[in-house]
């Protein structure tokens, strides 16, 4: 399952590089909303550092969305997704190749915008990189699988587009909020201790029952 | 040998009836023209022995390794030719000689061109090297010679004729009866949904194209 889950992975990195629409799109998406919430928001108040989590993960989460719903809308325009089912590759394995690609679409996206967003609003990012890298991982896998299984069952509806972020958002609204809770911290410099290890537990959690429960599901939702 | 066996196979679509009990066998080096009528559920037979779909009632025994082509080409316009069936070949379970089949399919010089720069010929070639390629046991080909160019459809009926002597079954659906005829062994004929005949092609169908649909086109 692996060797099929890695060249399905190559292959959507490879696909998207050659044409960057949908990163490109995203990106662009992602640094507009950055540079108009800073003519909005002072950059030297307070409350923007308590705020600056949110701010970045509903920016992740809506620029991911529009990588997300490429995923699997390649594989229709020339029927390839009923090759890759007729070569018996698991759906599984075509799952899990998407998700890494989409993961690594979506950091793309983040390490491009991070810079821009520690200028911009005049934020030192760097105070935890540990701990900011390992909620990025954690929280940007959340995304990636939650929103590559349910991009496989939009994938064949009229107005796609709209579903997919209609029905992902509240999925991963537990796994937002632990992110957007653990950014605020590593922007301010500080590791986590005591009652916020649930929130790293609570992302864990998370990406581990969705993750699961995604691989568990698609042979259904490819099959009809 | 048996390569595919179907046993009262019946597929709805809410309560239509797409596919009514259907049950034959393909064996190995058989050819298999799947004919019938628009809506008479060849497509939908062809995506369930593909594994596409799963039937309603009955069921299917297969362990071939199955090529579909379909409708589609069946490849990705961003990727090259080379990187096309690099990708299918890394899937496959058996070793693939990619730049053989790129020579096979006369697409060596271009291998590296995206497909968005290709002709429509050199698409159909490409959609064919990848179909047959890995010397697939059971072959689904929808409407295949359907818009080929005559270089493409030389190619396909080549290609046809190495996977039936090498063993490979081939079940292809198609309106062009004379080109299927041809190859064809055995014959299913559909209509609205049920099996009106299974069988070795009649010996008629060659001269008469349409003796099939006037002698069993009128299932009840």
């Amino acid at each position: 399952m692996l060797r099929q889950a890695w060249a399905v992975f190559q292959k959507d990195i490879r696909m998207e590089f050659r044409g960057k629409e949908a990163l490109n799109a995203a990106v662009a998406f992602a640094l507009v909303v950055l540079i108009l919430f800073s003519f909005a928001i002072d950059p030297t108040s307070e409350e923007l550092r308590e705020m600056s989590g949110g701010l970045l993960w509903i920016l992740f989460a809506f620029s991911g969305v529009l990588l997300l719903n490429r995923s699997f809308s390649r594989e229709q325009a020339n029927d390839t997704l009923d090759v890759l089912m007729s070569l018996r590759v698991r759906p599984s394995a075509l799952l899990l190749g998407k998700a890494w690609a989409n993961l690594i679409f979506i950091l793309l996206v983040e390490a491009i915008c991070l810079p821009v967003f520690g200028v911009l609003y005049n934020i030192d990012i760097t105070g935890q990189p540990g701990w900011l890298l390992l909620t990025l991982l954690l929280a940007t896998w959340a995304i990636a699988v939650v929103g590559t299984v349910f991009a496989a069952m939009t994938v064949n509806l009229r107005l796609r587009e709209l579903m997919l972020p209609v029905i992902v958002y509240p999925m991963i609204i537990p796994a937002l909020a632990g992110a957007i809770r653990l950014t605020n911290l590593a922007l301010t410099g500080a590791p986590p201790a005591g009652d916020d290890w649930i929130w790293v537990r609570l992302l864990i959690g998370f990406d581990i029952i969705f993750t699961a429960l995604a691989l568990g599901l698609i042979d259904f939702i490819l099959v009809d | 040998m048996t390569l595919l066996s179907a046993q009262k196979v019946g597929k709805f679509f809410g309560s239509f009836p797409a596919l009514r009990a259907l049950s034959f066998t393909v064996e190995r080096g058989q050819c298999v023209a799947l004919l019938g009528r628009n809506g008479a559920g060849k497509t939908t037979l062809l995506r369930i022995l593909g594994g596409l779909s799963r039937p309603t009632d009955g069921g299917l025994q297969s362990q071939a390794r199955i090529s579909i082509l379909g409708h589609g080409i069946g490849v990705y316009d961003e990727l090259s030719a080379r990187q096309n069936l690099d990708f299918f070949a890394a899937l496959s379970p058996v070793a693939i000689n990619t730049a053989a089949w790129l020579e096979k399919v006369n697409l060596t010089q271009v291998a590296d061109a995206p497909l968005r720069e290709y002709s429509r010929g050199m698409r159909q070639r490409l959609a064919l090297a990848r179909t047959f390629m890995g010397e697939p046991e059971l072959l689904l080909l929808d409407e295949p010679f359907t818009s080929l160019d005559d270089k493409a459809t030389a190619l396909l009926q080549t290609l046809l004729g190495e996977a039936l002597q090498r063993g490979a079954a081939v079940v292809l659906s198609t309106h062009q009866i004379p080109e299927a005829m041809t190859l064809a062994t055995h014959v299913l004929f559909l209509e609205r949904g049920k099996l009106a005949f299974a069988g070795p092609r009649p010996a008629e169908m060659l001269q008469d194209p349409g003796w099939l649909y006037r002698n069993y086109g009128a299932v009840a």
